[in-house]
C-alpha cells in the first residue's frame, strides 16, 4: 500500500480528528452566542421557533434524503411527539399540585425525551405496513396516514383537545439547571440544548452502518436483497429513527408553545418539513438546516414586509426545485468543492454573474407583485427595498420588466463563462 | 457434496417456459460456466438460483439444502451471493462504503445504529480487503455512481465476493470490456474462485475455455450437454446447437 493510500486511509477513519470538531465548536458557539445579540423577546420568539423547526427538517430529511422515503406525513410524529410531551407535562403539573407521584419527580426539560418515545412508538406501531415500498407508494401512504390522524385529532376530544388542542404549563415539577422556563430567554437554552444534542445524535446516526444501509436502500433497494438484507427492515427501522426524532421536536414545541392542536398533525406542517429540507438541500447533511433557518426565517418576517410573503416562500421553493435541485446545501458544497481544488478564483466570475441575474429577476418578481397586491385594495404607493413606485402608475411596471430583462440578459451573458469553467 | 444441486427446474412467465427441466450438480470449488446462445435463459437460471424469481417447479439445494422459493436474501445468508450482467452498485456511496455495506451481513452489523460504521472492525478489515484485491484503492473514496465501466465492474464482483459466500454466481463478469480490461477482470476471477464454488455466465468464449473446469451449455431452457471444456469442444450436438458456426 502506498504512502498517500494509507494516509488516506488514516484521514478517512480517524473519527476524532480537530478539523470533524470545528463545526461542531462552531455550531456551539453560534448558540451561546445568539442570545447576546438578539436579546428582545420576539428575536427569542423567533430563534426559539428556529431550533424546533432545524430538528424537524432534519428528522424528515433521515426519510427522504438519507432514507429516498418520501414521506407527506411526517408532522404526525412532530404532532404526536407533542401531544404525549403535552400530556406528560400536564401529568407533571397535577402531580406537583398533589405532592406526590411519579410526575412530580420529572423536570419538564426532558419533555422532548417524552416527544422521542412518543414518535418513535408511533412510527413503529403504524411504519411495518408502510415501508414495503418506498417512491410513489409510500408517498401515498404517508399523505394518507397524515390525513387520517389528522381527522382524528378532531374526533378525541379527551386526547387531542378537540379543534382548541390541549394547554400546558411548562413552569411546574423540579427545575433542572435554575431554569425557570418563565421567559422566551429561558426556553431559548432549553432550545438551543436539545437542537444540538439532536442534530449531533442524527449525525452519529449517519456514520451507523444503519446509517449507511438507510443510504444503500435509497440507491438501490434490489441489490440490498443480494447483499443479505430486506429493504423493508432497513426502512422500518429508519422510519422509527426519523419518527422519534420528529417527535422530539414535538416535545420541543410543546414546551415552547404550551399548546398544542391537531392542525399541527396535518398536511400544511409536513409540507412544512418538506419545504425546509428541500430548500436547503436533501443530499447534504446540514442542508435542512440552512431551509429550516431560512424558511422560518421568511414565514415570520416576511409577513410583516408583504401580504405576498406566502407567494414568495412558494416562488423560492419553485425556483430551488427547478434551478437547483440540490437546494442551498448542494450550493455551498458545490463552492466548498470548487475551493479545495483551487478552481474558485476561476469560476466565481461565473457564479457572481449568475447571482445577480438571479437577484435582478427577483427584484423585477417582486416590484411587478407588489404592485399587483398593491392593486387589490392595498395601499397606492409600493416600497420596494426603499424604491416608491405607484400603484397605477406605468413606472413600476416599466422597472420591473427592466429588472427582469437585465436579469435575464445578464444570466445569459455569465451562462458561457460558467458552462466553460465547469 | 454437490455445492449445488437443481432438479427438474422450471420457469413459467406466463404461457412461455424458460427453463424447461434443468437438471445439474454443481461441485464444490469447481468453476462451472454455463454457456449458450441469446436468449437461452442463462439469466433466468442464475435469477432462479439467487431467489430474484421463484421457480415454478423444481428442486434447487445449496449443500444439501433447499433454498428454491427462499427470498434473495435468505439465499445470500445460506452462502449463495451473485453478481449482476448490468452494474448494480449503490451510486451515491463511496467504493469503499459499497464494499463495507456488502460486509456487515457477516458482522451482523447491518442494523447497529449504536456505534459508528467505522468500529465495525471485521466489515472494515474485509471491506480493506476486497477493494485491494479488486485494485480499487485509488478510487476509495469515489462515488461508485462516477466510476469508469471497467472498475464499476470489478467493484459489483467486489461486493459480490466481500461477503465471503462460498459459492459465488458472476452474471457476464467480461461484457462490454476491452481485452485488457477483460484479461485484469479473468485474473481477479482467477482469484475469486480460490476456495470457492463459481458459476459463471459469459459470452466470451475465450474467457469460458480459459477459466471453467466444466462448462454447461443451455439451448432453449435445456442443458443440452456438461463436461470439461475440451469434450464441449468436440461434442457434435453442442457444434450443431451452439458452436456451429465458430467451430466449422
Amino acid at each position: 500500500m502506498s504512502d498517500d493510500m494509507t494516509a488516506t486511509m488514516i484521514r478517512s477513519n480517524n473519527r476524532f480528528s480537530l478539523r470533524g470538531l470545528v463545526p461542531w465548536l462552531v455550531f456551539a458557539a453560534v448558540l451561546l452566542i445568539l442570545p447576546f445579540i438578539f436579546t428582545d423577546g420576539f428575536s427569542f420568539t423567533l430563534m426559539n421557533a428556529i431550533g424546533i423547526n432545524i430538528v424537524f427538517a432534519l428528522s424528515y430529511n433521515m426519510l427522504l434524503g438519507q432514507g429516498g422515503m418520501l414521506s407527506f406525513g411526517h408532522a404526525v410524529f412532530f404532532g404526536l411527539g407533542s401531544y404525549a410531551a403535552m400530556h406528560a407535562m400536564i401529568a407533571i403539573d397535577d402531580a406537583s399540585y398533589a405532592g406526590e407521584g411519579f410526575w412530580a419527580h420529572v423536570p419538564v426539560v426532558v419533555m422532548p425525551l417524552i416527544g422521542m418515545i412518543g414518535g418513535g412508538l408511533v412510527a413503529l406501531i403504524l411504519g411495518w405496513p408502510f415501508c414495503r415500498r418506498a417512491g410513489t407508494a409510500f408517498a401515498m401512504i404517508t399523505l394518507g396516514l397524515g390525513e387520517m390522524i389528522a381527522a382524528a385529532g378532531q374526533m378525541f376530544p379527551s386526547v387531542f383537545g378537540g379543534e382548541a388542542g390541549i394547554y400546558g404549563n411548562r413552569m411546574v415539577g423540579p427545575q433542572w439547571f435554575g431554569l425557570e422556563l418563565a421567559q422566551a430567554a429561558d426556553v431559548y437554552w432549553f432550545i438551543a440544548f436539545w437542537t444540538f444534542a439532536a442534530v449531533l445524535a442524527m449525525w452519529a446516526f449517519t456514520r451507523t452502518p444503519l446509517g449507511r444501509m438507510s443510504n444503500a436502500v435509497r440507491d438501490n433497494p434490489d441489490r440490498m436483497q443480494f447483499i443479505g438484507y430486506q429493504p423493508r427492515n432497513i426502512r422500518f427501522l429508519v422510519f422509527i429513527a426519523s419518527g422519534s426524532f420528529g417527535g422530539l421536536a414535538g416535545g420541543m414545541a410543546a414546551v415552547n408553545y404550551e399548546i398544542i392542536t391537531p392542525e399541527s398533525l396535518g398536511l400544511i406542517p409536513s409540507g412544512l418539513a418538506l419545504l425546509m429540507a428541500a430548500v436547503g438541500g436533501l443530499g447534504v447533511f446540514y442542508g435542512p438546516i440552512v431551509g429550516a433557518v431560512l424558511v422560518t426565517l421568511m414565514n415570520s418576517l416576511l409577513s410583516d414586509y408583504s401580504d405576498a410573503s406566502i407567494l414568495y416562500v412558494g416562488l423560492i421553493f419553485l425556483a430551488i426545485v427547478m434551478f437547483a435541485p440540490r437546494g442551498l446545501g448542494g450550493g455551498i458544497e458545490h463552492v466548498r468543492t470548487a475551493y479545495r481544488e483551487g478552481h474558485l478564483a476561476r469560476r466565481l466570475p461565473g457564479w457572481l454573474g449568475g447571482a445577480v441575474a438571479v437577484l435582478l429577476i427577483a427584484l423585477g418578481l417582486i416590484i411587478a407583485i407588489e404592485l399587483m397586491f398593491a392593486g387589490h385594495g392595498g395601499g397606492d404607493t409600493v416600497n420596494v427595498f426603499g424604491m416608491q413606485f405607484q400603484a397605477g402608475g406605468i413606472t413600476g411596471w416599466l422597472a420591473a420588466v427592466a429588472a427582469l430583462v437585465i436579469g435575464v440578459l445578464v444570466m445569459r451573458a455569465t451562462k458561457k463563462n460558467r458552462e466553460v469553467n465547469a | 457434496m454437490s455445492a449445488l444441486t437443481i432438479k427438474g427446474l422450471k420457469k413459467q412467465f406466463g404461457p412461455a417456459e424458460v427453463i424447461r427441466g434443468v437438471d445439474l450438480e454443481v461441485e464444490k470449488n469447481e468453476v462451472h460456466a454455463v454457456i449458450g446462445p441469446n436468449g437461452a435463459g442463462k439469466s433466468t437460471f442464475f435469477n432462479l438460483l439467487s431467489g430474484a424469481f421463484p421457480p415454478t417447479s423444481g428442486e434447487i439445494q445449496l449443500f444439501g439444502e433447499r433454498i428454491d422459493g427462499l427470498s434473495p436474501e435468505k439465499i445470500q445468508q445460506r452462502g449463495l451471493a451473485r453478481s449482476f450482467q448490468v452494474s448494480n452498485v449503490f451510486v451515491n456511496l463511496s467504493v469503499f462504503e459499497n464494499l463495507r455495506c456488502a460486509c456487515f451481513k457477516q458482522s451482523h452489523a447491518g442494523y447497529v445504529f449504536w456505534r459508528p460504521a467505522a468500529r465495525v472492525r471485521e466489515a472494515n478489515r474485509r471491506a480493506e480487503e476486497v477493494l485491494e484485491m479488486i485494485g480499487l484503492q485509488a478510487l476509495r473514496d469515489v462515488p461508485a455512481g462516477s466510476l469508469p465501466y471497467a472498475s464499476q465492474r470489478a467493484l459489483e464482483i467486489g461486493m459480490t465476493i466481500a461477503c465471503d459466500a462460498p459459492v459465488v454466481l458472476l452474471d457476464e463478469p467480461t461484457a462490454g470490456m476491452s481485452n485488457s480490461e477483460t484479461a485484469q477482470a479473468i485474473k481477479l476471477i482467477r482469484q475469486v474462485a480460490e476456495g470457492r464454488t463459481l458459476m459463471i455466465v459469459e459470452h466470451d468464449m475465450g474467457v469460458v475455455f480459459e477459466l471453467a473446469d466444466r462448462i454447461s451449455v443451455l439451448v432453449y431452457g435445456k442443458i443440452i450437454a456438461t463436461g470439461k471444456p475440451e469434450d464441449i469442444r468436440n461434442d457434435p450436438k453442442v457444434r450443431e446447437a451452439y458452436l456451429g458456426e465458430e467451430a466449422a
